[in-house]
């Protein structure tokens, strides 16, 4: 089989040529990086994205936390994984970095605060 | 109050924060890192998604993550940082000093003597006014930044059935972010024949989610009462002209814009700083100094970036220069012209300087394949020459080119084809 690709790896997005069978990718032309053969391969056997968004934060001096995965996670499970951050409530302190929700829905990933947030009055 | 420092920084975003960071790590001690929001980071705070610090950090962050970095910095190095503060004005007084003036919730108002400034304003977005789109003025139409403020900081969802009009990189991000929180995002619609943003973005961002995205079309009426309701789509032919009689509408109670940004330059404009009309940043030298001796520009203000990683960098190098100033080093030699031809949409800075190398920023007109860029004197010396496969407007070429001979009358830069 053959398929078109564009690679999201990076700003440059390389149109990737792709030719594969039912386990494994048997020509790839176009990437110009190695990042572009680990990319075509994971877009055609199972493909990953990274989620970002916000959850909840209570007493914090911004009503918002931004989060993202620790990794990328299965593609067609990203909608309800910000469904499932949606409803947790956070207390502030909590820092970049943290961890708000560990192995979420069992993909592997955590999900990992990416900015301070102090106690209200304390910015 | 009055207050005397070597050089004040007007923007606490990554440039700002970079140039104020680069000053101190050149010895200059007395500076004031102005930003009229309530906290330092720019646009980034907003930009919660990943995709930043690539180049700079040798990793993917999120926006907040990048900001953090530099206000950890900022905290680190006890540079004097004003929140809350706006400069409303920059005078020019007789000994070469400025006086910036400085509106602030804490301090009230201020008058800050400085060697030098520091333009990092920043962009704002284009809106419906500058882009004209007939129809009545409902609510429900905002730029897509807006929007992005709106979801990311304060937690509204402004509609659940979205239209979006150009394919900028924000617009494209917010059409999926607006998908992920629950709204029903129906087309992106955008004027030119190739995307605005990013391959990446068209393809996590609408491909990911099957929401159409019609090339060489645009909005051609809006209609709705006390609320947007609907908008008319038309095809476009070769003079951008819309071709009513295959429009069709799409119901919606949210258009959101993502018609490009314009750099920030009122405050420039008033003290006599010059700009490019294509870029609508300053005219500068390599030192990033405008033609206003002692203001110097870096960042969006100056130019838009795609990439958080240039801004830092330009920030950076335009801190080192304005170091030199304020020691009375920044040498200047001869300057003469780079001129751009085939499809160099812009490139900056517009001179460079004789018996020295040169870094470059510029775009093209449109995307293109297998396209060699050089840069020749006018006794076709040879300073640059490099192939690319795929060039596109969104994405910004920064080059290094070499030591320009002496002699030289002028230097110019193109693609060719291959
Ligand atoms: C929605 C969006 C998505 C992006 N996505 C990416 C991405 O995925 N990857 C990437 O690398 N880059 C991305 N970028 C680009 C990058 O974020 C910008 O290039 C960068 O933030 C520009 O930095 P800046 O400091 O010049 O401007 P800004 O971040 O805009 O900062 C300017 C600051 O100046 C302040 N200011 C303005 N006027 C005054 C005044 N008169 N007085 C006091 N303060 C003032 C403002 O409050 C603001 O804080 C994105 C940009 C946007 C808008």
């Amino acid at each position: 089989m053959k398929k078109e690709l564009i690679c999201i790896n990076c700003p440059q997005g390389c149109n990737l040529d792709v030719e594969f069978d039912k386990e494994k990718i048997i020509s790839l032309e176009g990437n110009e990086c190695k990042m572009g053969v680990k990319y075509a391969e994971e877009e055609i056997f199972h493909p990953v994205r990274m989620v970002t968004t916000t959850a909840a934060v209570m007493n914090g001096f911004i009503k918002l936390l931004p989060v993202k995965t620790s990794c990328p996670i299965d593609k067609s499970l990203t909608l309800n994984i910000v469904k499932e951050i949606s409803k947790v409530r956070i207390n502030a302190p909590v820092k970049s970095g943290d961890i708000i929700i560990k192995n979420i829905l069992n993909t592997g990933a955590d999900i990992v605060a990416t900015r301070t947030v102090g106690k209200i009055g304390s910015w | 109050m009055k207050k005397k420092v070597d050089a004040v920084i007007i923007g606490a975003g990554p440039a700002g924060m970079a140039a104020a960071v680069s000053l101190r790590e050149n010895g200059i001690k007395n500076i004031l890192l102005v930003d009229r929001e309530p906290v330092a980071g720019g646009i980034l705070q907003q930009c919660i998604h990943n995709g930043f610090g690539v180049h700079h950090f040798k990793e993917e962050l999120t926006g907040p993550e990048y900001a953090e970095r530099y206000i950890d910095q900022i905290n680190k190095n006890k540079i004097d940082l004003w929140l809350d503060s706006c400069v409303i004005d920059i005078e020019k007084n007789q000994d070469d000093t400025k006086t910036v003036v400085v509106l602030s919730k804490e301090r009230g108002i201020n008058y800050i003597n400085t060697k030098a400034v520091v333009l990092a304003m920043g962009c704002r977005e284009r809106n419906r006014g500058n882009i004209n789109i007939p129809g009545s003025r409902p609510a429900g139409i905002m730029t897509a930044g807006t929007a992005q403020k709106l979801v990311n900081i304060y937690g509204y969802l402004p509609g659940k059935e979205v239209v979006i009009l150009g394919s900028g990189d924000i617009g494209l991000i917010m059409a999926r972010r607006m998908t992920w929180e629950g709204a029903n995002v129906k087309a992106v619609i955008e004027l030119q024949s190739y995307p605005g943003g990013l391959n990446r973005n068209i393809v996590q961002c609408l491909n990911d989610f099957d929401i159409p995205l019609y090339l060489s079309h645009t909005i051609s009426n809006i209609s709705g009462n006390d609320r947007i309701e609907e908008v008319e789509v038309s095809p476009l032919d070769e003079n951008f002209e819309a071709i009513k009689s295959k429009s069709f509408n799409l119901k919606c109670d949210t258009l959101l814009l993502s018609v490009g940004l314009i750099p920030e330059n009122e405050l420039s404009i008033k003290i006599g700083v010059k700009l490019d009309p294509v870029t609508r940043g300053a005219y500068v030298d390599k030192n990033l100094m405008t033609i206003v001796p002692g203001i110097f520009s870096c960042g969006n203000v100056l130019q838009v970036h795609d990439l958080v990683d240039f801004v830092s960098e330009e920030a950076k190098i335009c801190g080192a220069s304005v170091a030199k100033y304020i020691n009375n080093k920044l040498e200047k030699s001869k300057e003469i012209p780079l001129q751009k031809r085939n499809l160099v949409r812009y490139v900056l800075p517009s001179k460079v300087e004789i018996g020295k190398p040169a870094l470059l920023s510029l775009r093209p007109m449109h995307p293109a394949k297998n396209m060699t860029l050089t840069v020749k004197t006018n006794s076709s010396v040879e300073l640059f020459k490099r192939k690319y496969k795929n060039i596109f407007p969104s994405i910004m070429l920064r080059i290094n080119i070499d030591v320009v001979p002496e002699d030289t009358e002028f230097v110019e830069i193109k693609f060719e084809k291959e």
